[in-house]
């Protein structure tokens, strides 16, 4: 298989990774070697096989429903690009 | 052409636990701006969530109480989307082992014209855990939108049922017997202005008689009862008058404006949705044991189905009566209450459901709230069956008891609302109204029914309103004879 | 520093020989002197690690020491530290002070080892030269004209030049392995889930594990009992009981079977590593080990299914850098979808894009079975195969890496061929198994040849055991490279 330049841009659309024309050509060639190197994967018969997710065999272990943070975002909005009244600022939403 | 409304709804309900799903932050509605929002919440660099047991005890009852399955073992995955209030630009949440799938709920619909009511049996594809996102505040900021991650991360047990509803009624007793039974079981606060419970309602028509559903639409975010009412209505019609057209559905994501009572197209462009969901590697399979399970079964509460069933056969009310008095867990618990105190279910019923309810409504007041406790109101209603009342004067005693002017015997002692058992004195009272009222009394004799209902108003006015009505009949009858 | 073993460093701080301050500041020293050439680190700040320092002897005064309070580390710059730019390599937060420690991060803090600084690293950890960080790629202190590998690079490049005695590292495909193993140092990756993952900036989540990087097995083993520990605020980390890992270090080898891949010495090898492998073989056989062949047939799928299951997990990881509530925001956008857009475009370097777009891909509707359940299928196998081999030998060894170091830009324009470096250290990560990189020699251009080691699940003690009896009779550990200004 291989990807095409669309799909490079379809995919960077969906990464929210502004990609011109010519980069999206680029990369197109970059990814296709990849793809070519995953390849080898789809030849293997997996039929029975249960997917493994994580690499140890144990369940979720559950926190008690406690509240334990306490207001930290006055440090936490020192870092942020931009923020006014506690709030985050982001340009406008439209719903 | 006839046309067939089919409505499946999506309720997202915030859980009443203390922290939220994955941090320990707390859940408490209208806190500061970012004040709630822990290192996690906001997605820091580097940072990793932890299940809250008490957000999976909440999903556990709620699929208990709709004799769902509860899968044994049940897993979280990733809903890849960009949106400034989802801070991890992905929201956990379960898709392909959701912890609860089935179940069913039995709902009540109130027929608009025969005053009769219906029931029906909804079911319900399953009920997921996820964490909500956090608030897009759109008053002007520059020009900017402001982001407060309070709500970010707070639990939600996400309701979905069949496409199984066929009009804006039915959705919306579907749509309150849950809230009902969210609330009963104790998993969600039911707050519906601060977004506790929130409805989405995907819509379509169809010809009356085909089998595969219409396109549907999803109206999002509905958060009163109305609402979903009026905006189910005025979809259907718009859909219904699309078709007519000669025009085609598309499969959308629509808000309803309550101003205009209109529902439109969301602005925002989607790029045809691929949220590239995969099991969440920094979260293990979840994994519920019998023991806990029978721990959550042992602890539910009477459920409001079997509820309503018992007050029908202990106290004989009526099915719409049963329904209506198990509306909540208070409510309910009320109406025992004065069932028990008075030993007459169905007078208690209509006492619960007429005056009491009236008065709260005036007084915009809860169940809870109620000035008048169920003992108070049980111990009123034996005073109208032991005959120290009659109903007239039974009202001014539970005026009284509004107004906490005291127990129900010392309010009929201090403003002499004992009904007249004196018969001495009632046939003084019978023989001065006779007396004044010959042209009655000759009306009456000469075969006028009327009469007789015109002299019981005197008697029952001279004595002011204290004479037993059925005595007075009797005493008067007696005389005329 | 005549003798910089961590026990040694611990032992003269313990007998007053030196304080904290003074040996933090002869590493920070060499720093200012090296780092200009080597680029190991992003971020050095003298007054916080003297101030940590002037802590640790106090600490010492009041007779209040741990096993290694005093003796300063280099931290890599993934772990996020309260107060400390932390930048994960990238320009996405070329800006990012840190508001909280990672848990690996506080464990050192306990512990009383000051921190020299944040090292370099290949961004997010994308990478297997370090040519891929925003702060300039590090050079090898065996040759500046060649990588150190990557991801840890900055870390084994600095333990390599005795900038540090020690330094932390993580390893999601051999980020720990590889570069301790191009640098002529000791690495170890523990089995996942035995050192939190809480304020490590995650790449590939199922995958990533931080682990220790020193001159030598003891000196790893030391660290480790620092490092490993429950962690709740860790899904994902193991409540097991706290272990030595000291323990089993002089215990001798004999008896020891020790597996060899086939496969891991086949084609695509080179004959130098080869060598030099087999001889380190033939050491431990006259140590008293014993060895069997061994076949991890599915190890050659490692590579596909690695660049399906770290890129996809890594795809989602890196979303939440979207220019919002910290790091890199683009200075000019129309929107906000523009906003987003641009901020990762010039956020990121091109591996990071590169594998956030294949994440993307084999995560997107009609692909994902195809690519991300057959990934997750082949890792059980390949794990499997594992389990199966540990049925027959103790330990598995073979070559690090395929080759030594190569120039800087020999291969940062062919990603396929950058990712075949990971060719042998892959398998462990999705096994969720323990592996570890020492040094077993040099090539004829004088850079350092890598040996690895991979264990059962728990079985870090025995490794680094073997470990510890190789490095007794052998000195390639021991070795640093001269002539550095």
């Amino acid at each position: 298989m291989s990807l095409s330049p669309d799909d490079v841009k379809r995919i960077a659309r969906l990464a929210r990774i502004e990609t011109s024309d010519a980069e999206a050509q680029a990369t197109q060639a970059q990814l296709n070697t990849i793809f070519d190197l995953i390849a080898a994967m789809q030849a293997v018969d997996t039929r029975g096989i249960a997917p493994m997710a994580h690499a140890q065999e144990v369940f979720q272990r559950l926190r008690d429903d406690a509240v334990t943070e306490t207001d930290r975002h006055a440090a936490f909005q020192a870092v942020a690009p931009a923020v006014e009244n506690g709030l985050y600022l982001v340009p406008k939403v439209i719903e | 052409m006839k046309w067939e409304t089919v409505i499946g709804l999506e309720v997202h309900t915030q859980l009443a636990t203390r922290s939220k799903i994955f941090s320990g932050s707390s859940t408490a509605f209208g806190a500061a701006p970012n004040t709630q929002a822990s290192a996690v919440d906001i997605a820091l660099p580097g940072v990793l969530p932890v299940l809250n047991k008490g957000a999976v005890e909440c999903a556990i009852k709620f699929g208990l109480a709709i004799g769902a399955t509860l899968n044994r073992v049940n897993v979280f995955d990733r809903k890849n989307y960009f949106y400034p209030d989802l801070p991890k630009g992905y929201q956990i949440s379960q898709l392909a082992k959701p912890i609860v799938e089935g179940g069913a709920l039995k709902i009540v619909v109130p027929s608009t014209d025969s005053g009769q009511s219906e029931d029906k049996v909804v079911h319900l594809t399953r009920a997921h855990l996820e964490e909500d996102a956090g608030k897009s505040l759109h008053e002007d900021f520059h020009g900017m939108t402001g982001i407060d991650l309070n709500r970010a991360g707070t639990p939600l047990l996400e309701i979905v049922s069949e496409p199984e509803m066929r009009s804006s009624a039915e959705a919306v007793a579907y749509a309150r017997a849950l809230h009902t039974l969210v609330t009963w079981i104790g998993i969600c606060d039911g707050n519906m202005q601060e977004g506790s419970f929130r409805v989405d309602a995907n819509v379509s028509v169809r010809p009356v008689g085909q089998a595969e559903f219409g396109t549907r639409r999803e109206i999002k975010n509905l958060n009163s009862f109305k609402f979903l009412q009026q905006a189910i209505d005025y979809e259907v019609h718009w859909q219904i008058e699309t078709l007519e057209d000669g025009g085609r559905i598309e499969q959308a994501t629509v808000l309803f404006d309550p101003d205009t009572g209109e529902t439109r197209m969301m602005r925002s462009k989607e790029d045809a949705h691929d949220y590239r969901y995969f099991p969440d590697p920094d979260l293990l399979p979840v994994k519920l044991d019998e023991p806990w399970i029978e721990a959550v079964r042992a602890a539910l509460p009477e459920l409001p189905a079997a509820m309503q069933a018992r007050f029908q056969n202990d106290y004989g009310v009526s099915v719409y009566d049963a329904t209506v008095l198990t509306g909540s867990r208070a409510l309910a618990d009320y109406f025992e209450g004065v069932a028990r105190a008075c030993g007459q279910g169905k007078l208690a019923a209509n006492w619960v459901m007429g005056e009491l309810s009236a008065a709260l409504n005036k007084a915009e007041l809860d169940i809870a709230q109620s000035p008048v406790s169920a003992t108070q109101l049980g111990t009123l209603i034996a005073r109208i069956q032991d005959g120290t009342l009659s109903g007239k004067l039974a009202k001014q005693v539970f005026e009284g008891l509004w107004e906490g002017a005291g127990e129900v015997d010392a309010i009929i002692e201090a403003r002499g609302l004992k009904q007249m058992s004196d018969t001495g004195e009632l046939e003084k009272i019978v023989d001065e109204v006779l007396a004044a009222n010959p042209k009655s009394v000759e009306e009456f004799r000469a075969g006028k029914e009327k009469a007789f209902n015109a002299l019981v108003g005197q008697v029952m006015k001279a004595s002011r309103g204290k004479a037993n009505p059925a005595q007075v009949n009797e005493l008067l009858k007696a005389r005329l004879q | 520093m005549s003798d910089a073993r961590l026990s040694a460093l611990a032992a003269q701080l313990a007998a007053r020989q030196v304080s904290s301050r003074e040996l933090a500041q002869q590493y920070l020293d060499r720093i200012a002197t090296l780092n200009p050439t080597i680029n190991a680190f992003i971020t050095v700040d003298a007054d916080k690690t003297l101030a940590e320092a002037a802590a640790a002897d106090a600490l010492i005064a009041a007779g209040n020491a741990g096993p290694l309070t005093g003796v300063p580390i280099a931290h890599k710059d993934i772990f996020c530290t309260d107060g400390w730019l932390t930048t994960c390599g990238s320009k996405m937060l070329h800006n990012f002070i840190a508001p909280y420690d990672a848990h690996v991060i506080q464990r050192f803090k306990a512990a009383g080892m000051p921190s020299l600084g944040k090292t370099n690293m290949d961004e997010f950890a994308m990478g297997s030269s370090n040519e891929t960080s925003h702060f300039g790629p590090v050079k090898n202190p065996w040759n500046p004209a060649y990588v150190p590998g990557g991801s840890s690079g900055g870390a084994a490049a600095c333990v390599a030049a005795r900038m540090a005695p020690a330094a932390t590292g993580t390893d999601t495909g051999g980020s720990i392995r590889q570069p301790a193993a191009l640098c002529g140092i000791t690495g170890l990756k523990p089995t996942y889930g035995l050192v939190s993952r809480y304020g490590m900036i995650a790449f590939a989540s199922s995958l990533d594990q931080a682990g220790p990087m020193a001159p030598s097995a003891e000196d790893c083993a030391l660290l480790l009992n620092v490092m490993t520990g429950f962690d709740p605020k860790d899904s994902t980390s193991l409540d097991r009981e706290k272990e030595d890992y000291t323990r089993s270090l002089d215990q001798p080898l004999t008896g020891l079977r020790v597996g060899l891949p086939k496969e891991f010495f086949a084609e695509g090898l080179n004959n130098e590593v080869a060598a030099a492998v087999e001889t380190a073989v033939a050491e431990l056989k006259k140590l008293g080990a014993t060895t069997v062949e061994i076949s991890l047939a599915n190890s050659k799928l490692a590579i596909p299914v690695y660049y399906v299951l770290a890129p996809a997990e890594a795809s989602s990881n890196l979303s939440r850098f979207d220019g919002v509530r910290y790091g890199y925001r683009a200075p000019d956008y129309a929107s906000l979808d523009d906003m987003y857009c641009k901020t990762r475009a010039q956020g990121f370097g091109a591996e990071v894009k590169r594998r956030i777009l294949i994440g993307a891909y084999v995560l997107s509707h009609g692909y994902y079975d195809a690519y991300y359940l057959q990934a997750q299928k082949i890792r059980r196998l390949i794990a499997d195969d594992f389990n199966e081999a540990f049925k027959t030998c103790d330990v598995i060894l073979g070559p690090t890496a395929p080759g030594t170091a190569f120039k800087l830009g020999e291969k940062s324009d062919d990603p396929v061929e950058m990712y075949l470096n990971d060719l042998y250290t892959i398998p462990a990560n999705l096994a969720g198994l323990p592996g570890m990189s020492l040094p077993c020699g040099f090539d004829a251009k004088g850079l350092p040849i890598g040996l690895q080691l991979v264990g059962d699940y728990f079985s870090e003690a025995k490794m680094l055991n073997v470990a510890h009896q190789y490095q007794r009779v052998t000195d390639w550990h021991i070795r640093a490279p001269e002539g550095l200004k």
